[in-house]
C-alpha cells in the first residue's frame, strides 16, 4: 500500500524525530511511504487567524502537492483536520472544489490509519514506564479520531497507561492563540500540566505537535520531570 | 446595565480577573461538576446528537420564517387580549416601558430573570421616572443590591461571588444579621422579595420561548420567581429578543429539554411556566394587562449574513460551561454581559468592534463550545468569521502581523522558497539556541518564551533525512 506522508511543518521543523517514527511505522506495517517534497503547510496558520486569503494559497499548494496521492496520512490531528476542511472552505470555487472533495477524501490521521485503515491495534511496540495520553482538540472534536489512539497505546508492552484527569480540556495552545493571549494560555497549560503531575506520568504522549511544543515548551520551563513524545515515536519504540 | 460593562481595557479587565483567585475557583468548581451532571443527564435521555440535530433543525427552521412565526405570534396575543409592540432599538423598547409604567403610575417594578433587559439597559429608563425596579432571581438580587454588580454568567450570573461576600452584601445594605448559610441567606432574601411581589404594580420578565401557535411565552426557572412576578402585580410586560420564538408546543418542548440539561444538567428545572395573554375572566390570578415587547436591537441585521445561526442561540451557556479560557477568565473579562464563547460571538456583532475587538481572539478554536451546543451553532467557526473580517474589513489586524502573514502566503505557496526559507531557519535562530532550546525569542517568539521553551530547529529536517534515505544515504 502507498502512503503519502504529510509531514506538517512542525515536525519538518523542529520535530523531526516524530517523522522518523512514523516512516519507520508505516514501514514495518509494510506500507511503500511516499514523500511529495512540494508539500509545505496545512494553511492552517493563517485560517484560524481570519487570513483566508493567504491560507488558501497554501491549501492549494497541498492539494497540487498531493494530488496524485493513493491515501494521504499526517502525523497531527488538527493538520488532518484542516485537510478535511478544504471542501467546506473550497464549495462553490469552479476550480478547486473537487481537487479539496478529493484531497479530503483520502486524508488520515496517523492512528485513525492505522486503527481503521491497516486494521492494526498492537503494531509490537514496548515502552516501559506509566504514561498518560493529552487527548488534543482538533483530533477528538473535529476529526473524530477518539479511540484508535487509546486502542494502539494499550498493545505497546510494559506501558501503564492512567487517564488524564480533565483530559477534554484544552492545553492552551491553539496555534497564534498561544502568542496573541499568552497570559491566558499559560493559565490553561499550568492547569494541563497540573494534572499530569497528578497522576505521576513518566511521559505525556500525544499525536499534535502543536500541543506538545506547549506542554512540552512549559514542562521545560519549569523543569518539571515528564518525558514528551509524539505518539508515533511511542509506537515505534521497541525496549 | 447596558450590555456593555465599563471596567477598563480588555487585558487589564484580564489581569484584575486571573488575580482572582476565588472567582477562578468558583468557576472551575461550576465547570466541573456541570460537566459531569451535565453527560449524566445527556446519556440519560440518550441519543443525544440526534436531538442536537432536531433542536438545530427547529431553530433554522424558525429563522427561516421567522417574519411568519413573529406575525402569527402577534396575532395570536392581540387575540388573547394582550399587546404587542415591535421595537427596533433599545431606546424604542424603554420609551415603550417607561410609557406603560407613567401610565400605571407604578412605584414598584417586580423582575424576574431576563438577559434582553440588561443589554437595553432598562432598569435606569425606569428608575429615572420614580421607579423602585427590584431583580427577583437570587443571583440578579445580590448583583442589584450590590451596587449593581455586574453579571458574569448568562444562567448563573452572581457565580463570581462566595457566601461571604453576598453574607456582607446582605449585611451593608439590608441590614442582615445571621450566616452566611446558604438556606439562612435564600431565606431572608425570599422574605424580602415577597412583600414585593405583594405590592409591585408591574411585573416584568424576560422570554424563553415564545409560542407563535398560541400567542403563548414559556418562563424557566429553579425559585420560582418568575411566576410570582407574573401572577400578581396587575399589569405583566415581557420583554423578548426577536429570535426566541418556536411554532408550537411541540418545539418548545424539545428546546426546554435541550435547555435544562444543557444550562444546569436537569432534566427539568422546577418551574416551567406558560403563559397566554392577561388573565381571563374566573382566573384566580395573572395579569390584567399583558404586553409583549420585542426586541430587534441589531438582530435582523445579522439575520441572512453568516452569523445567522448566533440567532439559534436558546442562552443555555452550555459553551461557556466548557470553556477553557472563561475557566481562567470568568465574565467580566469579557467586558459584555454575554460572556464565553457566546459572548465573544455575539458582543462584536451587537455593539460593534470597537469595544470588542479582542473577544474573537479569547478562544483557543479547540471548539468545546462547538460540541456542547445543544443548537449546533458553529461556535469556533464563526470567531474564525470575526477574526476574518477584523483582518478584512476593519483592517485592525497588527502590522506585524500581516507582515507575518504576508510572508506564510509565500513561503507555502511556493515549494522552492519554503524549501529555502526552511533550510535558514537552523542558522537564523542559532544565536538564541542554547541546550537544543530557545529559552528567550526574538520577534513574535518573544510572548512564547514569555513563559514556555521554545523548540531550536533541527539541523536535518525531515525532508533532508527522507531524501537521504531514499538515495541510500545514512538512514538514522
Amino acid at each position: 500500500m502507498k502512503v503519502s506522508l504529510f509531514v506538517t511543518c512542525l515536525i519538518d521543523l523542529f520535530y523531526t524525530n516524530a517523522g522518523k517514527a512514523t516512516v519507520e511505522l508505516l514501514e514495518r506495517l509494510g506500507c511503500e511511504v511516499d514523500f511529495p517534497e512540494a508539500q509545505t503547510c496545512c494553511g492552517q496558520p493563517a485560517y484560524n487567524s481570519g487570513y483566508v486569503k493567504e491560507a488558501k494559497e497554501a491549501m492549494k499548494q497541498m492539494m497540487r502537492a498531493f494530488a496524485d496521492a493513493d491515501y494521504i496520512v499526517a502525523p497531527s490531528g488538527s493538520c488532518a483536520a484542516m485537510l478535511k476542511e478544504y471542501p467546506h472552505i473550497f464549495q462553490g470555487d469552479p476550480e478547486w472544489e473537487d481537487k479539496a472533495n478529493r484531497l479530503a477524501a483520502k486524508t488520515y490521521e496517523l492512528t485513525q490509519f492505522l486503527v481503521d485503515v491497516l486494521k492494526v491495534e498492537d503494531v509490537g511496540a514496548s515502552l516501559h514506564g506509566r504514561a498518560t495520553y493529552h487527548t488534543s482538540c482538533h483530533m477528538t472534536r473535529l476529526l473524530g479520531v477518539k479511540d484508535a489512539p487509546f486502542r494502539l497505546l494499550e498493545h505497546v508492552k510494559g506501558l501503564e497507561l492512567v487517564p488524564l484527569p480533565n483530559a477534554h480540556q484544552c492545553c492552551g495552545f491553539g496555534g497564534t492563540f498561544s502568542v496573541k493571549m499568552g497570559p491566558i494560555s499559560e493559565q490553561m497549560v499550568d492547569e494541563k500540566i497540573e494534572h499530569i503531575e497528578e497522576v505521576e506520568a513518566d511521559y505525556l504522549i500525544g499525536a499534535d505537535c502543536g500541543c506538545l511544543m506547549n506542554i512540552g515548551g512549559r514542562i521545560g520551563r519549569l523543569g518539571k520531570p515528564i518525558r514528551v513524545m509524539h505518539i508515533a515515536e511511542v509506537l515505534n519504540a521497541r525496549n | 446595565m447596558p450590555m456593555k460593562i465599563e471596567n477598563g481595557p480588555f487585558w487589564k479587565r484580564v489581569g484584575e480577573n486571573l488575580d482572582n483567585d476565588f472567582m477562578r475557583g468558583a468557576v472551575a468548581g461550576m465547570q466541573d461538576r456541570g460537566y459531569v451532571r451535565r453527560l449524566g443527564v445527556i446519556e440519560e435521555l440518550g441519543h443525544w446528537e440526534e436531538w442536537r440535530s432536531l433542536a438545530e433543525q427547529i431553530r433554522k427552521h424558525t429563522l427561516e420564517n421567522l417574519d411568519y412565526y413573529l406575525m402569527q405570534l402577534s396575532e395570536n396575543v392581540a387575540k388573547r387580549g394582550g399587546h404587542v409592540f415591535f421595537a427596533r432599538t433599545a431606546e424604542e423598547a424603554n420609551d415603550y416601558i417607561r410609557r406603560i409604567a407613567l401610565e400605571k403610575q407604578a412605584k414598584k417594578i417586580v423582575k424576574s430573570k431576563s438577559m434582553v433587559t440588561e443589554e437595553i439597559n432598562l432598569n435606569p429608563v425606569l428608575e429615572s421616572i420614580g421607579c423602585q425596579v427590584i431583580e427577583t432571581d437570587l443571583g440578579e438580587y445580590i448583583l442589584q443590591i450590590d451596587d449593581h454588580d455586574p453579571p458574569s454568567h448568562i444562567v448563573g450570573p452572581a457565580l463570581h461571588k462566595n457566601k461571604e461576600q453576598i453574607r456582607d452584601v446582605f449585611r451593608r445594605k439590608l441590614g442582615y444579621t445571621k450566616s452566611s448559610d446558604p438556606v439562612e441567606l435564600a431565606r431572608h432574601a425570599r422574605e424580602m422579595l415577597r412583600r414585593d411581589y405583594l405590592t409591585a404594580d408591574i411585573g416584568i420578565t424576560g422570554c424563553n420561548f415564545a409560542i407563535a401557535e398560541s400567542g403563548s411565552i414559556t418562563l424557566v426557572t429553579n425559585e420560582g420567581n418568575a411566576d410570582l412576578v407574573t401572577a400578581l402585580p396587575k399589569t405583566q410586560i415581557t420583554v423578548m429578543g426577536m429570535e426566541r420564538i418556536v411554532p408550537t408546543f411541540e418545539e418548545m418542548e424539545v428546546l426546554v429539554s435541550m435547555l435544562t440539561r444543557s444550562a444546569v444538567g436537569q432534566k427539568l428545572t422546577s418551574y416551567i411556566t406558560v403563559l397566554t395573554g392577561p388573565r381571563d375572566e374566573g382566573d384566580a390570578d395573572g395579569p390584567e394587562e399583558f404586553h409583549l415587547v420585542i426586541v430587534d436591537n441589531g438582530r435582523s441585521s445579522i439575520l441572512g449574513t453568516e452569523f445567522q445561526p448566533v440567532l439559534q442561540c436558546i442562552r443555555c451557556a452550555a459553551c461557556v460551561n466548557v470553556c477553557p479560557v472563561y475557566r481562567h477568565i470568568g465574565g467580566h473579562s469579557y467586558g459584555s454581559i454575554y460572556s464565553g464563547p457566546i459572548g465573544a460571538v455575539l458582543s462584536p456583532l451587537l455593539g460593534g468592534y470597537d469595544d470588542y475587538k479582542e473577544l474573537p481572539y479569547a478562544s483557543s478554536l479547540c471548539a468545546a463550545c462547538t460540541e456542547a451546543c445543544p443548537v449546533k451553532i458553529p461556535l469556533h467557526e464563526l470567531l474564525i468569521k470575526h477574526r476574518q473580517i477584523i483582518v478584512e474589513r476593519e483592517g485592525k489586524a497588527p502590522a506585524a502581523e500581516k507582515l507575518a502573514m504576508k510572508a506564510f502566503r509565500l513561503g507555502t505557496a511556493s515549494p522552492s522558497l519554503y524549501r529555502f526559507g526552511t533550510k535558514l531557519a537552523p542558522g537564523a535562530f542559532a544565536s538564541f539556541v542554547k541546550d537544543g532550546r530557545i529559552t528567550k525569542g526574538p520577534g513574535p517568539l518573544k510572548a512564547w518564551t514569555e513563559s514556555r521553551e521554545f523548540p531550536a530547529p533541527s539541523k536535518e529536517r525531515f525532508r533532508d533525512w527522507f531524501r537521504d534515505r531514499q538515495k541510500g544515504g545514512n538512514p538514522s
